[in-house]
């Protein structure tokens, strides 16, 4: 397969002009696909290490809130540490969902761009 | 330091060796069946180190569970919460949150960037040969610690369930789990290995599956009971709180927040782990398999919590502590009191394929990493033969076997979910910000990447080592010497940030590599669009 170059090999001499890679990565819709896929998963990252060392910290310094009983033997710090199952399950669902809904087709769709810009400069 | 309580032999002997040994050589003969059957189409590099990327999203999360769900997850965690009550609970929350790191941020881009090992996608638009030895030397590094665990895991493991009790028989023992590790990696390549992976995934939920049911049932299914029966068989209802193990002071507590920072980024650093991604044949299905690895080692989580309360309550402390193997024996210890022989037999031979797996995994990441990134991209300059590259990484299977034969005698007895955890702190230090930088910011360059890397390798190797648990405590590896200036265990809190900063410092105190935005724009392109992947092999 010819229509891309292997990059585990140093370029030989670099063509004159932009690549196809530098025009499909400064097209709008390149960009579009970025800005949205950093707007999901940079915040979401955010979100679950905050959530995450709030439970860390908590376990570490805030042991008597964490011993506070809340039905039988079960206490808070009990329900936090399940609560970290309950959002890592509902983190994985959301970007599974978000993904498959926005971002394959368009992958796909700038993919076969690609290709057709490669066999353009031939 | 020797952990096993030697003195406990008398009253060491649980369930029967004959049982257990035929459960397990049982599980060898089919598993050699299985590598054999799934070999026979292993014939290019791309077959042996990436089994020809033809797994699906399913099969290659199950074998990510496989690979992840180590002797420190099913062993360690269970004797850590029956030990140390909800302490315990917190290291494997830590593993499981890591998951989300590897997958919004890491796996699929990997999958459409990479083509073998991790050093593909670290050297992608940086220059390949500094970059390749300090990844190769990280991968190498990571494995180390992490096949010690194992294999150390496995001494404690022989001492319970076949009685062995002489140092000699262990040692023994040891080298015939490394010895069958290598006729897995050698005959079936990364094909064979991930059917093994799948195989030992799946018996090792089944198993604790079936046996938190039995708990649970013991506790009229409810979980409130569960606890009040653990802690009043401890006979100390703290142990349902935090910091119990962690908390005697701020120094104490600080390690405790080192350990949760390299677990939680640690994951995505792993290089046994990242490589499992190029065995799928799209992004899509690598994230296929990050929800299934997320949702069956969530589960497993959620098992380990029921036995090891379940092993507090209906074994007792003092039992687990004085069995051989101590800690790590609470899992098995509870499959006897439950089941008696049979479900012990069954439960060892598990959590000795579980060993065996985890062992073959990363030993092929080990030897892929040296055959493809030091000899074929830096010796050979990328202009070798690809057979001749398998040649390589086939031999250096049996260096490294040797080596973990060797390293996991003399690790015999060290605790094993700290040797994990170290293996942990280095993926987080050496390999994590050189791939985030490398995905994510445009500017980041070579001496970028070579200061990050070897910074954080050599910053947690280091303060390790000037660390209390090679000298100056008591239960130190050198405890006759004293030269812990450096008061934490794990150096997570210090080496990981240093890393990302060395990463930032060396780039902008140096130029952009040549080619550098044409070759940032291919990365880009390719790694969110998957154009140019890797694409799976026919035959």
């Amino acid at each position: 397969m010819s229509t891309t170059h292997d990059p585990y090999r140093e370029p030989a001499a670099a063509p004159a002009g932009q690549t196809t890679w530098e025009e499909v990565q400064s097209s709008g819709e390149f960009q579009a696909m970025r800005r949205s896929f950093r707007r999901f998963v940079f915040p979401m990252t955010v979100a679950f290490l905050v959530w995450y060392f709030l439970y860390v910290l908590l376990a570490a310094y805030a042991t008597d809130f964490f011993a506070t009983p809340v039905f039988g033997n079960v206490n808070v710090g009990i329900l936090f540490g399940l609560g970290q199952f309950v959002s890592t399950a509902a983190i994985t669902i959301a970007y599974v969902r978000w993904a498959n809904r926005s971002m394959d087709a368009k992958a796909a769709e700038i993919g076969a761009k690609v290709r057709l810009t490669e066999e353009g400069h031939r | 330091m020797n952990a096993l309580p030697m003195t406990a032999a008398a009253s060491g002997q649980v369930g029967s060796p004959l049982v257990n040994i035929s459960i397990f050589l049982l599980f060898v003969a089919v598993t050699l069946v299985v590598v054999i059957r799934a070999s026979r189409n292993t014939k290019t590099a791309a077959d042996y180190y990436a089994a020809g990327r033809s797994f699906t999203g399913p099969q290659n999360g199950t074998a990510i569970a496989g690979d992840y769900l180590s002797a420190a997850s099913f062993l360690g965690i269970a004797g850590a919460i029956a030990v140390n009550g909800y302490d315990g609970f917190l290291y494997s929350i830590g593993f499981l949150v890591a998951w989300l790191v590897a997958l919004l941020l890491v796996a699929e881009q990997l999958r459409n960037t990479g083509k073998f090992t991790m050093a593909d996608v670290l050297s992608f638009r940086l220059r390949q040969g500094p970059v390749r030895v300090a990844a190769a030397t990280t991968t190498l590094a990571v494995s180390f610690f992490y096949l010690l665990a194992q294999m150390a895991g496995a001494g404690g493991l022989v001492a319970l369930l076949l009685n062995i009790q002489s140092q000699a028989g262990q040692s023994l023992v040891i080298a015939v789990v490394g010895a069958l590790m290598i006729v897995y990696v050698l005959v079936g390549g990364m094909k064979g290995t991930t059917w093994v992976q799948i195989i030992k995934a799946t018996l090792l939920i089944a198993g604790a599956g079936v046996m938190t049911v039995w708990v649970l049932a013991l506790a009229d299914f409810n979980l409130s009971t569960l606890l009040g029966d653990a802690v009043e068989a401890a006979g100390n209802p703290q142990l349902l709180e935090p910091m119990q193990q962690y908390g005697a002071s701020n120094l104490t507590k600080l390690n405790f927040i080192s350990l949760a920072l390299a677990l939680v980024l640690g994951t995505a650093g792993l290089p046994h782990v990242l490589m499992r991604f190029y065995t799928v044949p799209t992004a899509k299905e690598a994230r296929r398999s990050v929800v299934w690895a997320i949702s069956l080692i969530g589960l497993f989580y959620l098992f380990t919590l029921v036995l090891g309360f379940g092993a507090m309550a209906y074994v007792g402390q003092e039992t687990i502590l004085a069995a051989p193997g101590g800690v790590n024996s609470a899992a098995p210890l509870l499959a006897f009191e439950l089941g008696g022989v049979l479900l012990l037999g069954v439960i060892s031979a598990v959590a000795f394929a579980t060993i065996l797996a985890v062992v073959a995994g990363l030993t092929i990441t080990a030897a892929a990493s040296f055959a493809h990134d030091i000899y074929a991209s830096v010796i050979k300059k990328g202009v070798g033969d690809p057979e001749a590259e398998v040649k390589i990484a086939r031999r250096t299977v049996i260096v490294i076997g040797v080596v973990s034969i060797l390293g996991g005698i003399a690790a015999n007895g060290q605790n094993i979910a700290f040797l994990v955890a170290l293996a942990f702190a280095i993926a987080a230090s050496a390999n994590l910000p050189t791939i985030l930088y490398s995905l994510f910011w445009k500017r980041f360059n070579t001496r970028g990447a070579l200061f990050s890397m070897w910074g954080g390798l050599i910053s947690c190797i280091v303060l390790i080592a000037l660390s209390p648990t090679v000298s100056g405590a008591e239960t130190s590896m050198i405890p006759g010497a004293d030269f812990d200036v450096f008061p934490l265990a794990n150096p997570g809190i210090v080496s990981i940030p240093l890393a990302f900063l060395l990463g930032w410092v060396g780039t902008i105190t140096s130029k952009p590599d040549e080619n550098h935005d044409r070759k940032q724009a291919e990365m880009e392109v390719r790694s969110l669009t998957g154009a140019g992947a890797e694409k799976a092999t026919v035959h």
